[in-house]
């Protein structure tokens, strides 16, 4: 395990501009749009990787041309045209505004809603900040403590470049290239994300990523992130961000890997916000992520997603209990609303003995939404007294959405117990006049309805998480009962 | 206090209150007593704002301001409370998260601030004591998995939570058993004060044991046809309410 040097460390920080990991290279050249071989190994070079890696995405590259985009979600979407994509920019910079009077005053209101502070307003928003002292400081002594336990925390192309034998070794393990069509192209094409080590018996003492939330603006369309949590380690990790965030990039395409070695404990929490389109639905994004964890003896993964944006999801974080005695688990609140559409859920795959796993799904419909669960529980004949208990909760706000849920069990070994509960229902007017009638408005009954009813999953979502998802259930369904 | 004006409200074209008048003061405690269908229900839905129904005709003053004029939360701002026939169950939403947020809504319509959580659990403290609601049915859901009774004394804990003006209750005493009715009344008992009044629907007579009114009406096709003080409620339970009927002229609903 390599060592942060502290000295050079605080000189980094504390150096000319405010500089570490996430923003690297600033290229100022894009690549003109189109998809080949000469795209993937110009990415490569641009970002000085090692010939492995290169090789790799070639692999990636190749399999990608002769796989077929897959047709079989509950969605309905104009195809992207890869040619017309273009696979290397360099890290957008953003216009920079001199105050907040120049941000769309619809994005300020949300903001403010959410309690995002006014500092956080502007760095959002791409208003120029001073960086005060106390943030840095605050920063570095957050390094620093990272350091002292050896943990790396950094890009994904940092990554590669300081630590390649801790990448080589994880990369694609849990999703390999031919994984499926959009892991594929990401793997060909990835142009950053972020990467996560913890090193043996260490429990890392705070959530990563809250005081990381500014570099995680602008990582690009094909995103990908590695997190390695070792023997005995524990890691709670955030990604995203209750913002709302416009983009325009239609297409998301991430990969997301955890590795949680033999008793360690990896807990992933996302909320994510992309521009959901217009009322119709028009300029939204497309949304298309594999997220999987691999877990060892007695490792747990958990993940637990608050999904409120983008015009199409499709995103099943997974995990594989591989070892014995694992656990794999999934709490999940898909809000769609207007015309929007997700498919989302997850997959567990039990492997080991004694493996056990939880899914909890609510999804909640509005407008002309459709909204689908789609779940595989997996029970291989090796599995010894393995159990699932999944809940996939629909709430329907209009009668004009879609709920859906495509459940798949499939069990090999007659020792294992699977227990599958599911429920729709409307939210009652009945419900809403109580509410009134007690002096709390219509839109804020609904909220507290909202939230009451995906309570098992919001619960699950670290504190400073949770307060600001409930205050984006409650604006993603403004105006959706009439 | 409350003056009600030739109301006529219905659901679709099915007219319910057909010009009914009341009148309450400050303090008074009225029954209004009825055969299944004549409107009772409905009443207390108009007063308290419930848009399935539509109101046709006649006026609703609330202390100098027109009710009808005001969605169903500002009414519950402005004082009017509801105890429902029918409480309903919110999953996950904990009675006492519920009653911070009806609170603070009627604060912050007075300009107040949000209470203090202190000041908040001492107030749930002793208004849960006055109809013995534990401990444990006030951390959990709204009304979820409570039984008849406990529902029937959880909403007479939110009246006294909120302190209304005007507090209508929708036969509060249906599905209690004798105990439960005593604990229900004994609440309600311990809120009636002078600028306080009350609109007790019911069937049964029993409760007006427990609860005494200043005044009984006998609601019936829609309009109060017979007025009367207490006694009223024993010559009812003794005759029915056959008598009273108005001659039905109605012949459209054949």
């Amino acid at each position: 395990m390599e060592r942060i040097d502290e000295d050079k460390l605080i000189d980094e920080v504390t150096g000319k501009s405010y500089e570490y990991g996430f923003t690297t290279d600033i290229e100022s050249e894009t690549l003109s749009p189109g998809l080949n071989e000469g795209v993937v190994r110009t990415i490569s070079a641009k970002k000085n990787e090692p010939e492995w890696l290169l090789n790799w995405r070639l692999e990636a590259f190749k399999v990608w041309s002769e796989m077929n985009e897959p047709d079989w979600a509950h969605v309905e979407y104009e195809k992207p045209d890869f040619q017309a994509i273009s696979y290397y920019s360099a890290p957008k910079q953003k216009k920079e505004l001199a105050s907040l009077d120049e941000v769309d005053p619809e994005l300020l209101k949300t903001m403010e809603k959410l309690g995002i502070s006014l500092e956080e307003q502007k760095r959002l928003s791409g208003v120029a900040v001073d960086f005060v002292m106390d943030s840095v400081s605050v920063a570095t002594s957050f390094k620093d403590k990272l350091a002292d336990l050896g943990v790396i925390f950094c890009s994904l192309g940092e990554a590669i470049q300081e630590h390649p034998e801790l990448v080589r070794k994880h990369l694609g393990t849990v999703v390999p290239q031919r994984d499926n069509y959009y892991a594929a192209l990401n793997s060909a094409v990835f142009t950053d994300g972020s990467f996560c080590y913890i090193p043996k018996g260490v429990r890392c003492p705070m959530e990563l990523s809250t005081y990381f939330r500014i570099n995680q603006a602008g990582t690009g369309q094909f995103e990908r992130t590695l997190i390695v949590a070792d023997e005995g380690s524990y890691v709670s990790y955030l990604e995203g961000c209750t913002a709302p965030q416009r983009d325009e990039n239609q297409l998301h395409a991430a990969v997301v890997e955890i590795i949680s070695h033999d008793e360690a404990e990896v807990r992933y929490s996302t909320v994510q916000n992309w521009y959901p389109g217009d009322k119709d639905g028009k300029g939204g994004v497309f949304n298309f992520v594999t997220k999987r964890g691999l877990c060892h003896r007695a490792a747990k993964i958990s993940w637990t997603q608050v999904e409120t944006g983008s015009a199409v999801t499709w995103k099943y974080p997974s995990c594989i209990l591989k070892g014995d005695d694992s656990i794999g688990e999934f709490f999940s609140v898909a809000v769609t609303n207007n015309k929007q559409q997700a498919d989302t859920g997850t997959k567990m795959i039990h492997i080991g003995k004694r493996t056990r796993s939880t899914i909890i799904s609510k999804g909640i419909s509005s407008g002309h939404s459709q909204n689908s669960y789609r779940g595989l529980v997996q029970i291989h004949p090796g599995a010894e007294n393995s159990r699932n208990f999944s809940v996939c909760d629909s709430l329907l706000m209009t009668d004009t959405c879609g709920a859906h849920t495509f459940p798949y069990i499939e069990a090999k070994n007659p020792t294992a117990q699977i227990e599958h509960e599911a429920t729709t229902s409307k939210i009652g007017d009945d419900q809403i006049f109580y509410c009134q009638q007690r002096g709390i408005e219509e839109e804020e009954a609904i909220g507290l309805i909202v939230k009451g009813y995906a309570k098992d999953v919001l619960n699950k979502l670290p504190m400073e998480f949770a307060v600001e998802a409930q205050k984006l259930l409650t604006i993603s369904l403004e105006g959706s009962v009439g | 206090m409350l003056k009600i004006n030739n109301l006529c409200a219905k659901v679709g074209d099915n007219e319910i209150l057909k010009g009914l008048n009341l009148d309450v003061k400050p303090g008074e405690l009225h029954a209004i007593m009825g055969p299944n269908g004549s409107g009772k229900s409905t009443l207390a839905a108009v007063l308290a704002g419930r848009d399935s129904f539509e109101v046709t005709e006649g006026s609703v003053d609330l202390d100098g301001i027109d009710l009808l004029d005001l969605e169903a939360s500002d009414r519950a701002r402005e004082g009017v409370f509801l105890a429902f026939q029918y409480p309903i169950e919110i999953p996950g939403v904990s009675n006492l998260n519920f009653m911070k947020a009806a609170l603070n809504g009627k604060r912050t319509h007075q300009g107040l601030e949000p209470i203090k959580a202190k000041d908040f659990l001492a107030k749930v403290k002793e208004c849960s004591s006055l109809v013995e609601l534990d401990g444990q049915l006030r951390d959990r859901s709204v009304n979820e998995g409570f039984s008849g009774g406990e529902k029937k004394r959880n909403e007479i804990f939110q009246m006294a939570m909120l302190e209304p003006k005007l507090a209508i209750l929708d036969e509060t005493d249906s599905g209690l058993d004798i105990d439960a009715l005593r604990v229900v009344s004994k609440g309600v008992n311990a809120m009636r004060s002078s600028d306080r009044s009350f609109i007790v629907i019911t069937h049964y007579q029993r409760l007006l044991e427990h609860i005494v009114p200043d005044f009984v009406h006998v609601l019936s096709n829609g309009k109060i046809v017979k007025s009367g003080g207490k006694e009223l409620a024993l010559e009812l339970e003794e005759k029915g309410y056959d008598w009273l009927k108005e001659p039905s002229h109605d012949t459209s609903n054949a």
